[in-house]
């Protein structure tokens, strides 16, 4: 018998339930997907559950986003069962928000423009000018086309009367946005077909949408549009990272953008490049350090001046977060009528600001019914429900309110409504939780938009008034229902995308796949070394080869034992460190790796880090690390865009393999003699070459034969020559590229190694080849450096800031 | 002193850097602006090497001056001239100005339109980046603002406060030491004199500005030495009405009149900092500022 997931589901007196009606029968627009979910039956819910589970994971949803051994990132937190809203339903809301916005924009338009609203008196001037986000650097500006909102989010939620109300707005750089549209493709897998038989609306133009309106306030006809990330450190960069690739946008950090002659231009690998419109994720005050905040690496030098000059477009407009601050909501309502003349369609959640007398008054009387919180996003002051205080904390929270009055804000506490969601457990069914609903609106030249869907946000289980994702609540995928007698032209994709052209890579971009290119090489080589050598420990002579091959290298501390200092990452130079190094260059370079590329590297870390915790056999380790290394290097081969970006990528494994090659033959011929021989089938081993030797020579490794192989065979990949002649390639490309010089230097040192006679070498031989070894090695690091000159020199890492 | 008074002001910065700066922006406050008893006669600023340059009136009616330098630089010299002509400031009776808590209480919102002179006192009323608004402050000064003392009677008594309490730290000016510290401390620079003075005005629910200029000190006989006169000065302004703005300095312990020439204004230092840029390069550098400001006949 099929298991009805409904079965213990209630509503409550209290609150609205999204599910059912005040009847307790499930309203009509859920209908046929509780239909599904009960044909389904309980094991196909339980395996929606873990598929959505694992999506999470494996596409690398998280707040925090290093590759990080330590597993400091946390995974997203998805509902798979979507929250349904009806065509109706959401006409209301749409209405609402887009009217809301409006009237924002009019708002920041007044606060730095004529200030007429603080003049009359409908706006406190406490507000904008106590606000750290007010910037008085933007008084008098005017953004293009006067659009100070590009993206507004609202948070709402459902009142028990079935009204939406607003919570608040964020107005400076809304998040959630690249979470909500990874959530529609994660859902979308775990209920296939089911949002076509819905008639779901599609979320799928609206990236591409944004994009064009944002290079459609550019006065030229090519213009690039970027989204400007604080970078890796910051908590939604998994976000920023996701927003650009669905936007195809540029992700790119302060450092890649510069501005002259208040222009704004992004440094790419092939010079400076006009930047026309900047999508930010960086708060107002960080966003120019010579003019606001000092303090700030994360800005670009002179972009006020920009915008002063009409040279750039930024979303949002710099200084809008002035509007994030619980103490406007009371004061919408009057700037409503004196900017638009018409009243709010939706209304915000009851809300005193306690800088006027009367509200002040009423707060301390009623300190019960009521949410404390702080006017300014500034202050440390953790939002307070009166009733949960101590008479203590009360009296104290009494001091402060009439100290500073104007610094604090109260709100009603809403009764959210409720919605199903899984709850996991023994048996899988659904329970009520808590819901809000951040819905997003997009400015297109054709007016503003609004995001046919939004992040559905509940709170944790037991957790009734607070919905934070920071809290352990969950998110859920919107489903706005089409309206069956309406086209719906919007949702369709709109022309074909802008094409940005793929000379637009950010040098700095460009510089970090170089060095995953260098770090995964340097990944594979040291766990290929350390390989070959476990597995010779019983053969005394050659383990100490290798052993001190393995010293010389740094990979293993010969004093230690062997199994535990492969895995200690304070070893400098250690494997453990490499892979630390490589999860760092992949995080940064994150924009350009598949989803796929990337739950490989971050799955290959965990590995590397659950086997360290639980000492695995090393051995055993090292051939899955091996088997996750190779298949990383089959992802850089077939599976990224062949530019620049790829070309440096694989210009950094060429020259790390050369430089390793040459180092390690040169160690290598150092041994004695006969040590040297008893040495080669591990040597081979080392450079994966064993079997290539095998189907050639007949005989046991010849020190002649192996290190032709491993020289100047250049059928073989394995090979010095085969990375010389790689290198050579991928130069002469970026030349005729980019019309620069063709660098000649390594041909020195190949000539000269080429002039050894390998099959008839000499024992005395063997200290110039070592020399010209050694050469090879040095030529390329110094191609390198000429490289990181060239191309990346004008990264301009140091930027300071001086003031008298 | 009586009439007008005239000086010639040259204000030298010389930034000698260890490398070679690839490219630079910098942002000045060195042109005066004009008052009620100031006029600039002229001005003018050298920079040396050459940089392209663009002006722009900020929010709080100052003139700021953007420079960009793009080629390769190690020293970079900032001058500049002005001659300013002062006038007598107007006689003001402290008594007669208004109680305290009348003009706290102005700076409230009420819902009923505001005069321009209020709104544009309301600025300065609230916490900015260099001037945090704390209980400690108000503490500090409460003494002086016994209830109904008028603002400026009060205001005054807290100047000669603070004067007697701190001591001068001659030397360069440093930000980056909290007010908490300086209070701590009791000493700083004209600059920390000037931050605690708008802290404590601000703490009390008054409105305060930082104002950015020199200071012309009379040498040996004809009065004490000023301190704060070898290099740009601070002082402050309060606002009281029905007076409007009246300008203080905390580390001479004097009404301004004729000896402080007004370059710009704001909430606090980082709103007019004479000079203040972002470097590519150049590695460790040295400063040298350099201040004269020489009387000339009337």
């Amino acid at each position: 018998m099929v298991a009805d997931p409904l079965e213990h589901y209630a509503g409550s007196a209290q609150r609205f339930d999204e599910l059912l009606d005040g009847q307790g029968a499930v309203r009509p627009h859920w209908r046929r997907l509780v239909e599904h979910l009960s044909s389904g039956g309980m094991d196909s819910v339980r395996r929606g559950v873990e598929l959505a589970r694992r999506l999470v994971v494996e596409n690398g949803v998280t707040y925090n986003v290093y590759a990080d051994p330590q597993g400091r990132d946390r995974p997203w937190q998805l509902d798979p069962l979507p929250l349904l809203l009806s065509a109706a339903e959401w006409r209301d809301i749409e209405a609402g928000v887009v009217q809301r916005t409006q009237l924002a924009n009019a708002v920041l338009q007044d606060l730095y423009g004529p200030q007429r609203l603080l003049r009359s008196g409908v706006l406190p001037a406490e507000l904008p000018f106590g606000h750290p986000n007010f910037l008085w650097s933007a008084c008098g500006l005017r953004p293009l086309r006067d659009v100070w909102l590009h993206v507004h989010a609202v948070d709402i939620a459902r009142a028990p009367d079935g009204r939406w109300w607003v919570l608040g707005d964020r107005t400076q750089s809304p998040s959630g946005l690249g979470y909500a549209l990874e959530n529609r493709q994660i859902v979308s897998r775990v209920y296939p077909g089911l949002i076509n038989d819905l008639g779901v609306r599609s979320l799928a133009g609206f990236p591409t949408a944004m994009h064009e309106s944002l290079a459609d306030l550019a006065d030229d006809d090519v213009s690039l549009a970027v989204v400007l990330t604080p970078g890796p450190f910051n908590e939604t960069y998994f976000e920023h990272a996701y927003l650009a690739r669905q936007l195809g946008m540029p992700l790119v950090q302060g450092q890649d953008l510069t501005v002259r002659s208040d222009v704004v231009y992004l440094k790419t690998f092939a010079g400076l490049r006009r930047v026309h419109a900047i999508l930010r994720r960086v708060d107002d005050d960080y966003c120019d350090p010579l003019e606001l905040r000092v303090d700030s690496a994360l800005g670009v030098p002179g972009l006020l001046g920009a915008v002063r000059a009409g040279k750039v477009a930024l979303a949002n407009a710099l200084g809008s977060g002035v509007l994030e601050s619980p103490a406007w909501q009371g004061f919408l309502p009057g700037a409503a009528q004196a900017l638009l003349g018409t009243s709010l369609l939706m209304p915000s959640v009851a809300t005193w600001w306690c800088g006027e007398r009367p509200a002040l008054d009423y707060v301390l009387d009623n300190l019960d019914r009521l949410v404390i919180k702080t006017t300014f996003p500034n202050q440390s002051f953790e939002a307070a429900f009166g009733r949960h205080l101590s008479s203590g904390e009360r009296n104290a929270l009494r001091l402060r309110l009439r100290a500073r009055p104007y610094a604090y804000v109260a709100q009603e506490r809403l009764l959210f409504s409720h919605t199903p969601a899984w709850r996991a457990g023994t048996r899988v069914r659904l329970a009520p939780r808590a819901l809000s609903l951040r819905v997003y609106v997009v400015w297109t030249p054709q007016g503003y938009r609004v995001l046919p869907g939004g992040l559905a946000r509940i709170a944790a289980e037991g957790v009734r008034d607070v919905v934070s994702s920071q809290r352990g609540g969950g998110s859920k995928d919107v489903w706005v229902l089409a309206d069956p007698q309406k086209a719906l032209p919007l949702d369709e994709p709109a022309a074909a995308p802008r094409m940005t052209r793929h000379t637009d890579l950010p040098s700095q971009l460009v510089e970090n796949l170089y060095w995953l290119g260098r770090y995964s090489e340097r990944c594979e080589d040291k766990a290929r070394l350390l390989r070959a050598t476990l597995a010779v420990r019983t053969d005394r002579r050659v383990w100490r080869v290798a052993l001190a091959t393995c010293a010389a290298f740094g990979v293993l501390d010969p004093d230690t034992d062997a199994g535990i200092s492969l895995y200690d990452d304070k070893l400098e130079l250690g494997l453990a460190a490499d892979l630390g190094r490589f999860g760092w260059a992949a995080t940064q370079a994150r924009s350009r790796l598949s989803a796929a590329h990337w739950r490989s590297i971050s799955m290959m870390q965990r590995q590397f880090h659950e086997a360290g915790q639980s000492r695995s056999e090393p051995v055993e380790m090292l051939d899955r690390l091996l088997v996750s290394l190779t298949s990383l290097s089959g992802f850089a081969l077939d599976d990224m865009t062949q530019d620049d970006g790829w070309r440096m990528l694989m210009l950094g494994r060429r020259l790390e393999r050369v430089h390793y090659l040459s180092q390690l033959l040169a160690d290598v011929l150092d041994a004695e003699p006969a040590a040297l021989r008893a040495s080669l089938g591990w040597l081979l081993e080392v450079c994966s070459s064993s079997i290539t030797y095998r189907t050639r020579y007949v005989t046991a490794p010849q020190p002649g034969p192996v290190l032709q192989l491993l020289i100047e065979e250049s059928g073989n990949p394995r090979a010095l020559a085969f990375q010389w002649h790689k290198i050579g390639r991928t130069l002469r490309e970026l030349s005729v590229q980019h019309e620069g010089e063709l660098d000649h230097s390594l041909q020195q040192a190949i000539a000269a190694l080429r002039e050894v006679d390998l099959l008839r070498l000499e024992e005395s031989g063997l200290t110039g080849l070592r020399q010209r070894l050694l050469a090879l090695g040095d030529s390329a690091e110094q191609l390198a450096d000429r490289l990181t000159m060239r191309h990346f020199s004008h990264v301009g890492r140091d930027l300071r800031v001086v003031a008298t | 002193m009586s009439g007008v008074v005239r000086y010639q002001v040259r204000h030298q910065t010389v930034y000698a850097y260890a490398g070679s700066v690839a490219h630079a922006q910098h942002l000045l406050h060195l042109k005066p602006r004009e008052t009620a008893t100031q006029r600039c006669l002229e001005q003018a600023i050298d920079v040396w090497p050459a940089a392209q340059r663009s002006q722009h009136v900020d929010a709080f009616g100052n003139h700021a001056t953007r420079l960009e330098l793009d080629r390769p630089h190690q020293t970079l010299e900032v001058t500049a001239r002005m001659r300013i002509e002062l006038l007598p400031k107007p006689s003001v009776d402290a008594a007669a100005s208004l109680a305290w808590e009348q003009v706290r209480d102005g700076l409230h919102y009420t819902g009923e339109p505001i005069d321009a002179d209020w709104l544009e006192a309301a600025r300065y009323r609230a916490q900015s980046p260099f001037v945090s608004i704390k209980r400690l402050f108000e503490q500090y000064a409460i003494d002086c603002f016994a209830p109904d003392t008028p603002v400026l009677v009060a205001t005054r008594a807290l100047m000669s406060k603070i004067h007697q309490e701190f001591s001068y730290e001659s030397g360069a000016t440093h930000i980056g030491i909290s007010l908490q510290e300086v209070l701590a401390q009791r000493r700083g620079v004209c600059q920390d004199y000037a931050h605690f003075m708008i802290a404590c005005l601000r703490s009390l629910g008054l409105a305060a500005r930082y104002v950015s200029g020199y200071l012309h000190t009379a040498q040996g006989e004809q009065g004490p030495e000023l301190m704060g006169a070898d290099a740009s000065h601070a002082w402050v302004a309060v606002y009281a009405p029905p007076f409007g703005w009246i300008e203080l300095d905390p580390t001479n312990n004097l009404l301004v009149d004729r000896e402080h020439v007004v370059l710009a204004w704001g909430r606090d230092f980082g709103d007019v900092s004479p000079l203040r840029g972002v470097l590519l390069g150049g590695g460790a550098h040295s400063l040298d500022v350099g201040v004269s400001v020489q009387p000339l006949p009337t």
